[in-house]
């Protein structure tokens, strides 16, 4: 619960500035650029939750991977009303054509829409109905999606790359870690890694 | 239907039942914070933003004797508060709302600007000379930024052609080169390599002489504040603003048209002569359109900003080849 509201604090935090009149000149620019700064971030943490666990032999972090994964939805969600609403006031022909031709909008746009099943897909009952296998290789998108952000974050800015190629390292030390997991199930000492990975949560209620 | 082999799930990938309820909680604390954000945004700031002329409390010099100006437009002023927080100058930060603390106890005195190039008069002057030559006007100009904003600024300056015609320029020159100050113990964000520094702008001799083109000091009935471009800058208002350098220390003539800073650094986005033009657009995002500060509407983006008389500058070129 603590973390759920903690979640949340970076929207409150918008409200409660846009009601003190504090998001300086150009509010929307500052929502916008908010909403899309915490998509990025929550990605990065659920997608941190993983090696985290492993690494910290700290199984019950996995509690809290569907929340942070679900949170990253919502500020996408938010973000890109922030962009139907406030940029283009709901102008449909005006948004298929930024769709078209701009390059960070469609990518953009394209790890947004990745989301959408995963966050449909996010409940228990989902899983059991798609089974774990084939839940675990839908919810692999979010490697996509993620990669997809970066990009649209890194193609928007006109000339100061340090933000988004922040964002870009983290995610390919995350990204990273997987593929040597992958490669050491692969190709490493069988029997020990694989043990490893396989060995069931002892936490798990 | 699907058989599940129980190789499908590890038990560490089954989601406990406190997280699996935790979702209802989270739909729901979703949609109160969503609405207290709208609803906070909806009630101030962006329906009634406070106007007028906010020259007390800025802390700078008065400037004396400002006549007005039949090119002013009578549209609503910015508030001083926006156009002294908002500010693009990347040698301070490419943060906008960071130059005007990082700019501070910036040095703008003494400070010499040197005239030189294709004229009879090659010379360093002190910029409080050149703020002498000749009568300080107000021009309330709209200033469009490439990004896609807008606001409407009193600037105070007088038109840069009265400082073309004292430097007597030979026929050799062409264009006039603007230089920014190169300063990485004042200005930190020429301690990255974010543009190449220092800042070069540049224009035809024709545009120099434009009436439009001012050569300003100040803003809001005082000195320019550090963060919108002090001592001197450009305000060249048909074109895009990053057109207008800032903090000027060498306007040089030359024969050959000037390596603009943001051209060198994006050739096919950021052209010479950067009108401000509606119908063509920046490879990443759309100029059709502009986000007057303040507004909550976007506003359709005019044609030179609105400054029709200076079509005639560039009659019989193709402005989207040349934008």
């Amino acid at each position: 619960m603590i973390i759920f509201i903690l979640c949340l604090a970076p929207l409150m935090r918008l409200g409660w500035k846009a009601y003190q009149q504090d998001l300086g000149a150009n509010p929307i620019e500052v929502i916008t650029h908010a909403t899309g700064d915490w998509t990025l971030r929550f990605l990065l943490i659920t997608l941190a939750v993983t090696p985290l666990r492993k690494i910290l032999k700290q199984p019950w972090l996995i509690r809290f991977r569907r929340m942070f994964g679900l949170f990253a939805f919502f500020y996408v969600c938010l973000h890109f009303l922030t962009y139907i609403w406030l940029d283009k006031f709901f102008n449909v022909h005006e948004m298929l054509a930024d769709v078209v031709k701009r390059k960070f909008i469609t990518v953009g746009f394209t790890g947004f829409v990745l989301l959408i099943p995963l966050a449909i897909t996010s409940t228990a009952g989902w899983i059991r109905r798609l089974g774990g296998k084939r839940w675990q290789t839908l919810h692999r998108l979010i490697y996509v999606s993620a990669i997809a952000g970066v990009i649209h974050y890194l193609w928007l800015v006109k000339a100061d790359r340090t933000k988004p190629l922040e964002y870009g390292f983290i995610l390919f030390v995350l990204l990273a870690y997987r593929v040597v997991v992958w490669l050491g199930a692969r190709f490493g000492q069988k029997g020990a890694l694989r043990g490893e990975l396989l060995k069931p949560a002892k936490t798990l209620e | 239907m699907l058989i599940k082999k129980s190789s499908d799930i590890k038990w560490s990938e089954v989601t406990p039942q406190r997280t699996y309820l935790d979702r209802r909680k989270f739909l729901a604390g979703m949609a109160v914070a969503g609405t207290t954000a709208v609803a906070g945004l909806g009630v101030r700031r962006l329906i009634s933003p406070s106007v007028v002329r906010a020259d007390g409390g800025s802390g700078l010099a008065p400037i004396q004797g400002i006549q007005k100006s039949p090119f002013s437009t009578t549209e609503k002023i910015t508030p001083f508060k926006d156009v002294s927080n908002y500010n693009n100058y990347y040698e301070f930060s490419t943060d906008k709302y960071e130059p005007a603390a990082l700019a501070k106890n910036f040095r703008t005195s003494p400070w010499k600007v040197t005239i030189d190039g294709h004229v009879k008069k090659k010379q360093v002057l002190d910029v409080d000379e050149i703020i002498k030559m000749a009568s300080p006007e107000e021009r309330i100009y709209r200033h469009r930024c490439v990004e896609g904003w807008s606001i409407v600024v009193p600037w105070i300056g007088f038109p840069l052609s009265e400082l073309i015609k004292r430097a007597e320029p030979l026929d050799k020159a062409k264009f006039v080169e603007f230089t920014t100050i190169l300063d990485m113990r004042q200005m930190p964000g020429q301690r990255t390599n974010v543009l190449d520094w220092p800042y070069v702008e540049g224009l035809r001799m024709d545009e120099a002489m434009h009436p439009l083109a001012l050569l300003c000091f100040g803003m809001y009935g005082a000195a320019l504040p550090n963060q919108d471009g002090a001592p001197l800058r450009m305000v060249v208002p048909w074109k895009y603003g990053f057109k207008s350098a800032k903090a000027i220390v060498r306007i040089r003539f030359v024969d050959k048209q000037p390596e603009n800073t943001w051209n060198r650094s994006a050739p096919n986005e950021y052209g010479f002569y950067s009108n401000v033009n509606p119908h063509v657009d920046h490879p990443r995002w759309s100029q059709a359109n502009e986000r007057r500060l303040g507004d909550f509407f976007k506003r359709p983006t005019l044609m030179f900003n609105g400054y029709d008389q200076v079509a005639s500058l560039y009659n019989g070129m193709d402005l989207k080849k040349n934008f």
